[in-house]
């Protein structure tokens, strides 16, 4: 992940397989990614159904939820990320 | 909503509540879904942990345990005084998940649960868990915030636990006693609905449980007493409705060998024994006896008192010669001294059962039981006493409890209604008699075994107690100054009595002694006599030779008559005896 650390956001996005609130959540994520972080940044999407150790190790809750690895301070989202002004506020682009 | 009828009866698993698996006869629905509902601070999370040690430890049952409100680690920690071992059984037995959200995550948009029960059925999977917990489902509800989210999500729990075959445990907080219309959907939508009320009655505080409804299954509908021991929640229920008991013949000593003696043999093993009777009438004391002899036999026992402190009973027992120091060091001894607290007796007999459990005593003294007396009890603790006693008996524990009365037909035997289940019941009272007051013991009841009706005097003394007759005369019974001088004028009658006959045996023996002398003198004389005779004899017959011869010679010179010459002879011969008497008296 040497290419990562020139990347201004890393984004993780823990979803639960095809629940509708997941599929729309990473749907949700890409748009805004592309409109607002225009390439610069990394959007991890895992899989709490194929991978629900990730879940404890990384403390999910209930999905989705978006974590806002970098840039510091780290946030917390959860939701399918509808409330796109929620959204933008908790990740510092507004 | 309404499921049809199982095909399948109805399985239930313990939750380990006393009292609970009794009224629902065999715990929770297996399988299925239970919710227990409350206010804050009614035990709520207590009741749901419970169920889930209870699997992990008794049944082999892992658990999860889903934690909304409360940090894991807080639960954990708030649980470390019931003795459960938590932090051995979450290595191997129990999973907690930490679900609390922190208050600075962003909610942006709809979200459910869906991910994390995918995360619980993994761990479910691994743990072999039967039983799962989600504690404070509320705040899941609260941070959805959407009604039909909020039925949605509660649905994916249900289909998710049926699913799985889990077992599920639900906990929500309600403000007071009515539910929240908003969340009364999970009553219809649960198997099972347990609510537990924290209630503050005259100052005191009271906690009840009560089960709202149970799908297919039968259970007692009533507000019972929960009380939170130091070994976790129990309840109190009216206990089985059958009284069945292990009935033994054993006798075993009460520590007075003349009571064991007045009640052929001691108390009957696994019985309830009360003794009464004013204060200072030695009923402690009685207590202490027993004790001393149950540990002399090697048996475990457990003295409760509400009066007095451990040391303080061990040293006023030591004072009449009771040494109970050795078996409370052995271990063998537990004396536990607490003080009564308050009106909510349901705590205290709580309490009490657990120190039962803990110790696992053979033998248990509560002195006095009357401390715990309904008088001031609440309504719904009004057989408390009853039950905490019929719970010893269902173990076979013997029980000596006091209690404080003055006479037998005062209010609080009646009222706590302990003269009716004891089964042996003894009285101490005082007799007030010329000016001084004794202790009297009497037998008032003694079921199956016969036992004497007479009074006998308590005595304590530096050596030891002891019972002794009471006397009775002139129509009243003697005791204490008045039995002593009884005794004394009975023993110095009994000395008269013993010197007469001495002296009368003394005159007669001289009056034998005399006679045997008068024998002997007698004898002698007789001896003496019968010499003289023998030679009166020899001298008369040569001299009557002689005269007879003279005389005969005179005769026929006369021609005198035979007759005249004996008769002459027999007078000359009774002679000496009339001359010797009075010679002989004068010797004496």
């Amino acid at each position: 992940m040497a290419a990562a650390k020139k990347l201004k956001y890393l984004l993780r996005l823990y979803v639960a397989g095809n629940a509708p609130n997941s599929v729309r959540a990473v749907a949700n994520a890409r748009a805004l990614c592309i409109e607002h972080l225009r390439g610069e940044h990394e959007l991890e999407v895992i899989d709490l159904m194929d991978f629900p150790k990730r879940a404890l190790a990384d403390g999910i809750i209930v999905t989705p939820t978006l974590v806002k690895v970098t840039p510091s301070p780290v946030q917390r989202l959860i939701g399918n990320l509808s409330d796109t002004e929620q959204v933008l506020l908790a990740l510092g682009l507004k | 909503m309404q499921k049809p009828p199982a095909v399948t009866s109805l399985l239930k698993m313990k939750t380990g509540i006393a009292g609970l698996d009794e009224i629902t006869g065999g715990g929770i629905p297996v399988g299925r879904n239970t919710l227990i509902m409350g206010g804050a601070g009614c035990g709520k999370t207590v009741f749901a942990l419970q169920a889930l040690v209870h699997g992990a430890r008794s049944s082999n049952e892992p658990g999860l345990f889903v934690a909304f409100e409360e940090s894991a680690t807080q639960i954990i920690a708030n649980a470390a005084t019931f003795g459960w071992d938590l932090p051995r059984l979450t290595k191997k037995k129990l999973f907690f998940l930490e679900a609390r959200l922190s208050p600075e995550i962003v909610k942006a948009g709809e979200f459910d649960l869906v991910g994390m029960l995918a995360v619980l059925q993994a761990k479910a999977k691994a743990l072999g868990a039967k039983r799962i917990v989600f504690d404070g489902i509320d705040v899941l509800l609260g941070l959805l915030d959407d009604p039909v989210a909020e039925r949605r999500e509660v649905y994916r729990i249900r289909d998710w636990l049926a699913a799985t075959g889990l077992t599920g445990l639900l906990t929500q907080k309600v403000s007071g006693y009515e539910t929240d219309k908003r969340y009364s959907f999970l009553q219809f939508m649960v198997d099972c609905v347990v609510t537990l009320r924290h209630q503050v009655v005259d100052g005191s505080a009271f906690r009840n449980l009560r089960v709202v409804k149970y799908r297919g299954s039968g259970f007692e509908a009533d507000e019972f007493p929960i009380t939170v021991t130091s070994t976790g929640m129990e309840l109190t229920t009216r206990g089985p409705a059958k009284l069945e008991y292990e009935v033994t013949d054993e006798r075993i000593s009460t520590g007075l060998p003349r009571l064991d003696v007045m009640l052929k043999g001691g108390y009957h093993r696994g019985t309830n024994v009360l003794i009464s009777g004013a204060p200072g009438t030695a009923k402690s004391t009685l207590c202490g006896l027993f004790v001393a002899a149950a540990c002399k036999r090697g048996e475990r026992t457990l003295y409760v008192s509400f009066d007095e402190g451990a040391a303080q009973i061990v040293r006023n027992v030591r004072s009449v010669n009771i040494q109970l120091a050795r078996y409370q060091k052995s271990g063998l001894l537990e004396i536990y001294s607490t003080r009564t607290r308050g009106p909510n007796v349901e705590d205290q007999f709580a309490d009490l059962r657990a120190r039962v459990r803990a110790h696992n005593p053979r033998c248990v003294v509560i002195d006095p039981l009357s401390a715990l007396s309904t008088k001031l009890a609440h309504v719904a603790s009004a057989d408390a006493a009853q039950q905490f006693l019929d719970f010893l008996k269902g173990q076979g524990i013997t029980v000596v409890n006091t209690s404080l009365m003055d006479g037998l037909d005062t209010d609080e035997a009646t009222a706590t209604g302990i003269s009716t289940i004891a089964d042996t019941w003894i009285h101490v009272s005082y007799v007030v008699q010329d000016g001084e007051r004794n202790r009297a013991l009497t037998i008032v009841k003694s079921r199956g075994t016969g036992h004497s009706n007479q009074v006998r005097e308590l005595k304590l003394s530096d050596d030891g107690v002891t019972l002794t007759d009471v006397f009775v005369a002139k129509g009243k019974v003697l005791m204490g100054v008045a039995r002593w001088e009884w005794e004394q004028e009975q023993q110095a009658a009994k000395k008269r009595s013993q010197v007469a006959t001495e002296l009368e045996r003394l005159h007669l023996e001289l009056a034998q002694a005399e006679a045997a002398a008068r024998l002997q003198v007698i004898q002698t004389e007789i001896d003496a006599r019968e010499a003289e005779i023998g030679l009166l004899a020899l001298a008369t017959g040569q001299a009557s030779e002689l005269r007879v011869t003279g005389r005969a010679a005179i005769r026929k010179m006369r021609h005198a008559d035979v007759e005249v010459a004996n008769k002459h002879m027999r007078a000359k011969s009774a002679k000496p005896k009339s001359r010797s008497k009075p010679a002989r008296s004068g010797e004496r």
